[in-house]
């Protein structure tokens, strides 16, 4: 029950609910609105950044569940979207297996693979995991690359349009409700992950491990679940990847896209949910942004253009380091910040 | 008690002054330093054991291998349960947890990013099941569990006085309020043993006598055994049943408060050869 003096609550649902005040309901109910009629209004570019954006969303939800939740850092995104859009796409073009039963098992199979190279958490912690999983990245790319009967080696696989219950998935229109369907599942499924006693164990051991341990988590079996749950997602975005795109090559599941990832849970908030949203969103539309203002000074400024590229990795790198300066909880702790100050006009605090 | 409480905090089925630990014959080395020298003490149910000893005593290394955390070079340690006994010298610490210890630490182990109400849920992991697609789905299963344990969560809350702070994080809390709402965490997992680790450690003379209210309260009320580390003897000699007292992890003696006073080598052990002769 939200009244003018605070939020109170009369049962225990109640207080489990994520949403209670009215305020909260209509920002919910604006952004549904935004998310249905957008691909009605967006230009093709922008349309295909949106399906970017939410492909982004699943895998960095995956991401923040593991390095933001649980407090293991992974350095391997990358190799693991490369193994679900991998699966899925040579389960389709090579066994005739449906698209929908394909990226099902890609998901298992990527989940499978993350828990393995997910072990030497067991061990390891901090610094010391990020260099096995990077290990983890390296071995898989090297698969990729060199595994030439399974993968096709560095050529592409080139994988036909899903069709969906007998509808036809070629357009970004159509893709849009699809993956932004699926995000909006993940999204939801991660909120409520985190308000049972499964996701409280996974804070446990991120804040604790030992007293972890001490209070019945059993925590080297916990971490093999979050690395499970987050591979998972992971390779669900991938296979998702490998059906939109239509085409599946190694380039795009290198080091560069496991730290892209990384850089969108640490601009959007470690260990947020919503924060991952906010990443996921911002570091995709950065280089579109970019690539358009790119695009329409190219007559005015010649030179500025050229160097495009240049100046995308600068500002790329430039965004980190400040946010890791001034902003270190990311964009989430920006929101709300945001809504503390509409909440409290006309006092500061 | 102030008011009637559904839940039983305390997990012993065992009969009250029933044998609930046994040390036997515990030896722990750490290279060349004996940390315990063969220790063999046992706890009863519903006692309030003391451990006391100088620094260095090995009083906190006895309740880390009690936990799981370290492993003895030699002798048992055994947890009573009706008939039978569980051997916690090999067992993994989650799995010494699920038979029922708990415990809080010297230096306060929370989980700081998250609420007191979460720390303490925390405390019903191991009477909770867990599936990762009742999670996902959270609305049926997960949501009926969280409200089921959620109940005797509140009773620990009603119990050591925390309502005000349930929602607040626990890295920004008093260091009086945090070592309380250890002590919570370690009763939401209805322990048959509650090992406190110096609760009273750092506090100021009113908050220790909120804390040694609270552990009578744990004790006499609820039922449960504590094995208590303090060094306030004050505080020992006046809330304990049974003080076992340890010098450079040897065991010098185990007895009543007011026989463990009088002992010639426990004054020794504290104030040195020359003051006691």
């Amino acid at each position: 029950m939200a009244t003018a003096t605070g939020v109170y609550h009369t049962s225990y649902e109640a207080d489990l609910a994520l949403r209670t005040t009215r305020a909260e309901w209509i920002r919910l109910a604006l952004l549904f609105v935004a998310v249905i009629v957008a691909p009605f209004v967006l230009s093709p570019f922008w349309l295909t950044v949106a399906n970017q954006i939410g492909i982004a969303i699943i895998g960095a939800v995956g991401l923040n569940i593991l390095t933001g939740h649980t407090g293991l850092i992974s350095l391997g995104t990358g190799a693991f979207l490369g193994v679900g859009a991998y699966t899925s796409a040579i389960l389709v073009t090579r066994f005739d297996v449906p698209t929908l039963v394909a990226i099902i098992i890609a998901v298992a199979m990527t989940a499978a693979i993350g828990t393995f190279f997910g072990l030497p958490s067991l061990r390891l912690k901090g610094l010391y995991l990020a260099m096995a999983t990077l290990a983890a990245q390296f071995i898989l790319l090297f698969a990729f690359r060199n595994w030439e009967f399974v993968t096709g080696g560095l050529d592409a696989i080139v994988v036909p349009s899903p069709e969906l219950f007998g509808w036809a998935l070629q357009t970004d229109f159509a893709w849009y409700w699809v993956i932004f369907g699926t995000a909006a599942l993940v999204v939801f499924g991660a909120r409520n992950l985190f308000r049972t006693g499964l996701g409280r164990a996974f804070h446990a051991i991120r804040d604790q491990d030992i007293a972890a341990a001490v209070m019945g988590i059993d925590v080297g079996r916990y971490k093999l679940l979050s690395f499970a749950i987050s591979s998972a997602l992971v390779g669900l975005a991938g296979a998702l990847t490998a059906h939109y795109r239509t085409i599946v090559t190694w380039e795009r599941f290198t080091l560069d896209v496991s730290v892209l990832y990384l850089a969108m849970i640490i601009v959007g908030g470690l260990g947020s949910v919503a924060g991952s949203v906010y990443g996921a969103t911002f570091m995709t539309v950065l280089p579109a942004a970019i690539q358009q203002f790119a695009r329409n000074v190219r007559d005015t400024l010649p030179v500025l253009a050229r160097e495009m590229p240049a100046i995308q990795l600068v500002v790329f790198g430039l965004v980190i380091v400040l946010f890791l300066l001034f902003e270190p909880r990311g964009l989430d702790r920006t929101w709300q910040r945001v809504k503390d100050f509409f909440r409290l006009w006309p006092f500061r605090y | 008690m102030t008011r009637q409480y559904r839940h039983n905090l305390n997990g012993s089925t065992l009969d009250k002054g029933a044998p609930q630990l046994e040390v036997d014959d515990v030896r722990l080395r750490f290279g060349g330093v004996t940390a315990l020298a063969d220790v063999s003490l046992t706890v009863h149910q519903g006692d309030i054991h003391a451990i006391i000893g100088p620094n260095g005593a090995g009083k906190t290394s006895l309740l880390n291998c009690i936990s799981g955390l370290y492993r003895p070079q030699k002798g048992h340690i055994k947890l009573h349960e009706g008939e039978a006994a569980h051997v916690l010298t090999r067992a993994r610490p989650s799995r010494i947890a699920r038979w029922g210890v708990a415990r809080s630490f010297q230096n306060i182990e929370l989980f700081k990013h998250i609420s007191v109400l979460d720390n303490l849920m925390l405390g019903r992991h191991v009477h909770m099941r867990h599936s990762v697609w009742q999670s996902f789905l959270f609305f049926g299963p997960a949501r009926r569990r969280e409200i089921a344990h959620r109940e005797l969560v509140e009773e620990v809350i009603d119990f050591l006085e925390i309502q005000a702070v349930r929602n607040a994080h626990v890295g920004a809390l008093p260091y009086g309020i945090q070592k309380r709402v250890e002590v919570g965490r370690a009763l939401c997992l209805q322990p048959a043993v509650l090992l406190l680790d110096e609760p009273m450690a750092g506090m100021n003379t009113e908050e220790k006598e909120d804390m040694a209210r609270f552990i009578l309260d744990v004790n006499d009320l609820a039922g449960v055994t504590v094995v208590l580390i303090e060094h306030d003897m004050e505080v020992v000699m006046d809330i304990s049943d049974v003080v076992s007292v340890l010098d450079f992890g040897r065991q010098i003696t185990t007895g009543p408060p007011h026989e463990v006073k009088a002992n010639p080598e426990v004054i020794t052990a504290y104030l040195g050869e020359e003051q006691a002769s």
